[in-house]
């Protein structure tokens, strides 16, 4: 029964990452070394946190009266501004994978798959998770380094002194803003890659881009594209919660705003690396080939 | 609570208000009352929990022990919702302004009316204009926080404060780090709303001028206990050992 399992993998990722998260949150140096007892407390605590954290979200989110303005500005700033990012990081992997791919299918003799070799493992994988990673660096980052600096600076304490609910006005719209905005993203890291992954394939063999797209579109569909997109929510979902709580946690200073961001970063690009596992095998099992 | 009730009740009554972080007792049973329109000042060194009974107050942190009563209402047991309620009714100045960076001069002192007051852009926008020429910032309006000095800032923050037509303010340091002329106005200010409004507050100072313009009674916070309570002069007379160090050292006792 305890094979080892990529599940088990994961959760021992998951233990690693929080504990070396919460690790540095005994302020060093005074008390750099911490007891396993201790780091186990931290660990659970961490997770009780973002539990509570999650629920007082979701509570903000579906009571009225709903921050559309601060949504949109989010959208804006989380969406909008990770564009050129985004699509620059989807543009590379699809020139990468042209060129890696091209080699190793003529050594297998087919050629003639490789459209659909690209256009496959841009859509399933390599452009979901690759946007993912990179607005988790942006995006996650700057959330963290924002609710930090807020938090430290006795904004947010402000904030609900006049009466408004932060995990409402800050958490909420950020989060959403992150779900929605994922999806749209990946779009357009697909269309880059595949765009790019044409032109790479293109300069050692010319080849019309409908050509292409008729090779490729012949053995994917949108089964391949509708799953692996929309799971790319549950990445946000992630980046914009770990962000969010990170930030909100931050104390002691700008140190603590500098560590907030740190951490936030790390553990959103290791827990959407861990959610995809998962996700990857709920979606073979649901939408088997 | 009704009005009729209101009247008769202080603005604000702690009652065995107990606080700790971690070993250190920061509050230790504080019992005080303030009565309406009365300006009550908190005096003390810094760090013996005089911003942690402002935050107190607004239910910003969780009391560990004792009762907090705002206009006649417990909130120690309140949910959301009604904290939130009694917070529309406070104004806060923090001790750094809290300015919200991401948002100008202008758009932080509407944030509370934004969300609270029924009104529509021009009159939100008249009294934003109203609110800053009172602290005598409507020049800073589209500047933003990060562009404007700590005194500033505080004055924004003050008119943030008083958005709402607050019956409560409670002020955590409001003329700490103003230029004389500036702290006067600001004492001032206060003093004028304490008048015309009956506007009941809580300010913490270790500013004796401010003290002497806005303070009806004063209390002095020591090792987590009220060491004394009463008027300046009274203050000025007592023999205790603590007392007559800070009022020596400020310079208010020769």
């Amino acid at each position: 029964m305890m094979k080892l399992s990529p599940q088990l993998i994961a959760w021992f990722f998951i233990l690693f990452a929080v504990a070396s998260e919460v690790w540095p949150d005994t302020h060093p140096p005074r008390t750099a070394f911490v007891g396993p007892k201790r780091l186990l407390l931290r660990f659970f605590e961490w997770f009780g946190e973002i539990g509570y954290f999650c629920v007082q979200m979701v509570k903000g989110a579906v009571t009225p009266p709903y921050e559309v303005k601060e949504l949109l500005r989010q959208m804006d700033q989380i969406g909008a501004k990770s564009l050129p990012l985004v699509a620059l990081a989807g543009a590379a992997i699809g020139v990468v994978l042209s060129l890696h791919t091209r080699d190793s299918l003529i050594r297998f003799g087919a050629k003639s798959l490789l459209p659909a070799v690209i256009i496959l493992s841009i859509v399933k994988e390599s452009g979901p998770i690759i946007t993912a990673l990179v607005v988790s660096g942006r995006v996650a980052a700057g959330i963290g380094a924002e609710l930090g600096s807020m938090k430290v600076t006795e904004q947010i304490d402000a904030i609900e002194a006049s009466a408004v609910n932060p995990y409402k006005f800050l958490v909420a719209t950020r989060v959403i803003a992150c779900m929605l905005m994922l999806p749209l993203l990946t779009v357009v890291a697909d269309l880059c890659g595949i765009m790019t992954g044409w032109i790479a394939n293109a300069l050692a063999e010319p080849m019309p881009f409908k050509l292409f797209l008729n090779y490729g579109l012949a053995q994917a569909g949108f089964d391949d594209l509708l799953p692996s997109t929309f799971k790319t929510v549950v990445f946000g979902f992630i980046i914009g919660l770990v962000g969010c709580c990170q930030g909100m946690r931050a104390k002691g200073g700008t140190a603590g705003v500098g560590r907030a961001s740190t951490s936030a970063v790390m553990l959103a690009s290791l827990f959407v690396i861990l959610a995809d596992v998962v996700l990857v095998r709920l979606v073979v099992t649901f939408f088997p080939e | 609570m009704t009005m009729e009730n209101t009247n008769n009740n202080p603005a604000i009554r702690l009652r065995g208000l107990t606080k700790s972080f971690g070993e250190q007792k920061v509050l230790d049973r504080i019992d005080l009352e303030v009565a309406r329109g009365e300006t009550m000042t908190v005096l003390g060194r810094s760090g013996t929990g005089k911003s942690v009974m402002l935050k107190l107050i607004i239910g910003l942190q969780k009391a560990d022990g004792g009762e907090i009563e705002v206009n006649g209402e417990e909130i120690t047991s309140l949910t959301l919702v009604d904290l939130n309620r009694v917070r529309k009714t406070v104004g806060f100045l923090f001790q750094g302004a809290a300015l919200y960076d991401s948002l100008n001069v202008e758009e932080n002192v509407a944030f509370p009316l934004r969300r609270h007051a029924k009104m529509d852009d021009a009159e939100r926008h008249t009294r934003v204009r109203e609110l800053l020429s009172r602290v005598g910032m409507e020049e800073a309006a589209r500047k933003m926080p990060s562009d404007i000095s700590g005194g500033m800032k505080k004055r924004v923050g003050l008119a943030r404060a008083l958005a709402l037509d607050p019956e409560i303010l409670l002020l955590d340091e409001p003329t700490a780090g103003l230029d004389p002329i500036t702290a006067g106005e600001i004492n001032e200010l206060i003093r004028e709303l304490q008048k015309e409004r009956q506007v009941s507050s809580v300010v913490v100072t270790h500013d004796m001028r401010s003290l002497q313009t806005v303070a009806d009674r004063v209390a002095m916070l020591n090792k987590g206990n009220i060491v004394i309570e009463g008027t300046l002069e009274d203050l000025k007379q007592s023999n205790d050992p603590f007392v007559s160090k800070f009022m020596h050292e400020s310079g208010e006792v020769s």
